[in-house]
């Protein structure tokens, strides 16, 4: 196995000639076609020159993808993937809306390149349920009314279940320091520790 | 954010010999910092080397000296047992800075590259000599509540955004860097630098170079130590004022001690003086105060951080007092 792995493409000899025979088929195209073609033109020239290979896993299903380098996993989940359980609320990675698990540890998905998780296992809210049965998080979320507009909510629950993965929802104290990445506007912070307190103290793992 | 290139390597020759090659070229690691500062256009370079999966993740006791690989996440070295056990400084210093999730995302060796927070650093509309050389310094009579107060200069007053560096700080960590020529050892408390007039230069890594890792000498500071942070809510936000206290006393005297401060300076701001004052002296309010007030002399503020002289000293006692009450 080489060192390097996907080196982008680059303008090699083979992108030149692939683009210089896209030109001269252009050159050749009555103008009504051309203007039809253009936008599609363009993204195959994006293609061509920016996007790069990537695999990865989300909620156990495997993709093979072409990403541009700067797409963050955060829009690759939401605007690629369809999978808009993930939401955007800062992008800046200082609100927590956005945190899935990537290999079973809690991240921020907008503050990470998408290329940069190559042959990771992602989980976000839509793999947490198993069929028509909530995660128990889920349900403590429900039962304690642990969101009011419910935007934050996919997040909080990610992070909680992390946060009791990681021995760290001992104490309510303890669990409002290990959550205080997820910042929850509406102000449900009381029952969102109430939540996260029951399903720790059950000690419903999954 | 403006596209670049990508390219990721498992071999520590390899991305030596990427990032020298190509000029515009930068390192990627856990992205916390770095990511933003792009999606700002603080940061615009045309070639990313991710160097995420290079062997630089272990942390090992070896010979009394505690090894740490540059690309071990934050999280990782705070839970490590054997950094809960002997280095519990480090541990508590990691668990004040950010959240969870950023964490374990971040870097031992990216943590250390972090760039100020400034908020005209991060605007780029206004003058900021750090992102923009000569182009002037729009917190030196602007909102400057969160800036330094020590080593500042004509052109800059940003402070390191880092807990975990002051921690490194205060317990006489070394840098082991990686570069074309080889391999060479700093001092950790000579790895970032003042502003002075090339405020752009937050730290003595040059071009080229890459972190390999973090070096502690065992210590006898698992017992009496604290992490105070003052900021402006209780968790997830950076230090107004940190202070890192660790005491070793034998019989109620101080036999060594170390201080070291964030959220005062350009770099982690290590307290030689009122250290070198309290060795030997007992573990006593009064040495406390003296020790921090001594500390004070060469403090600057710049208006609306003017509170921070006083914070300053305050914080110090406290921590001291925190450290040497520890059950």
């Amino acid at each position: 196995m080489s060192e390097i792995e996907n080196e982008p493409h680059g303008d090699t000899r083979r992108e030149f000639l692939k683009k210089s025979s896209l030109f001269t088929a252009l050159s050749l195209t009555p103008l009504a076609v051309l203007k039809a073609a253009e936008n599609k033109v363009d993204e195959r020239f994006a293609e061509m020159f920016e996007k790069i290979p990537l695999n990865l896993k989300v909620n156990n299903k495997p993709y093979q993808l072409s990403v541009e380098p700067r797409v963050t996993l955060l829009d690759l989940l939401r605007e690629q993937l369809h999978l808009t359980g993930t939401k955007k609320g800062c992008d800046h990675g200082q609100c927590g809306a956005c945190t899935v698990h990537v290999d079973g540890q809690r991240v921020n998905a907008c503050l990470s390149l998408a290329v940069t998780n190559e042959g990771k296992n992602i989980t976000t809210i839509e793999g947490l349920a198993s069929g028509e049965e909530l995660h128990p998080m889920q349900a403590a979320f429900i039962k304690h009314d642990g969101f009011q507009c419910g935007y934050c909510t996919p997040g909080q629950i990610m992070s909680a279940v992390a946060c009791i993965r990681e021995g760290h929802a001992n104490s309510k104290d303890e669990i409002r320091e290990y959550m205080s990445g997820n910042i929850c506007r509406c102000g449900a912070y009381p029952n969102i520790v109430d939540a996260i307190q029951e399903v720790k103290e059950k000690g419903e793992k999954r | 954010m403006i596209n670049f290139r990508y390219i990721r390597t498992t071999a520590l020759k390899t991305a030596l010999g990427l990032i020298n090659k190509e000029k515009q070229s930068t390192f990627i690691a856990g992205g916390t910092n770095l990511v933003d500062l792009m999606k700002k256009g603080v940061t615009t370079p045309e070639k990313l080397i991710d160097i995420s999966n290079l062997p630089l993740k272990e942390i090992q006791l070896n010979n009394n000296v505690l090894q740490i690989g540059a690309l071990t996440s934050n999280s990782a070295v705070a839970e490590n047992a054997v950094v809960k056990a002997k280095f519990p400084l480090l541990t508590m210093a990691i668990n004040a800075g950010a959240s969870a999730q950023l964490r374990n995302m971040a870097t031992v060796g990216g943590n250390m590259m972090q760039r100020t927070r400034c908020p005209y650093f991060y605007d780029i509309t206004m003058p900021c000599n750090k992102r923009q050389p000569n182009s002037g310094c729009a917190a030196i009579g602007g909102f400057n509540r969160m800036h330094a107060i020590f080593g500042t200069s004509e052109t800059c007053i940003a402070v390191h955004p880092s807990d975990m560096c002051v921690g490194l700080a205060a317990l006489d960590a070394k840098v082991r860097i990686a570069g074309a020529k080889g391999e060479r050892t700093i001092n950790f408390t000579d790895f970032h630098r003042l502003p002075g007039d090339t405020p752009e230069k937050d730290n003595h890594l040059q071009k080229g170079e890459l972190i390999l890792g973090i070096e502690i000498p065992s210590n006898n500071f698992n017992k009496n130590f604290h992490y105070l942070k003052i900021r402006d809510r209780s968790s997830y936000a950076f230090a107004l004022v940190s202070v890192a206290a660790a005491l070793d006393i034998k019989g109620g005297i101080i036999t060594e001690v170390r201080l070291a401060m964030g959220g005062v300076a350009h770099k982690p701001w290590r307290l030689i003086q009122a250290e070198s004052f309290l060795k030997g002296k007992a573990a006593t309010k009064a040495n406390f105060e003296q020790a921090a007030k001594m500390e004070m002399n060469t403090a600057k503020s710049f208006g609306e951080n003017d509170f921070k002289l006083k914070m300053v000293p305050n914080a110090i006692i406290e921590a001291l007092t925190l450290a040497k009450d520890k059950a």
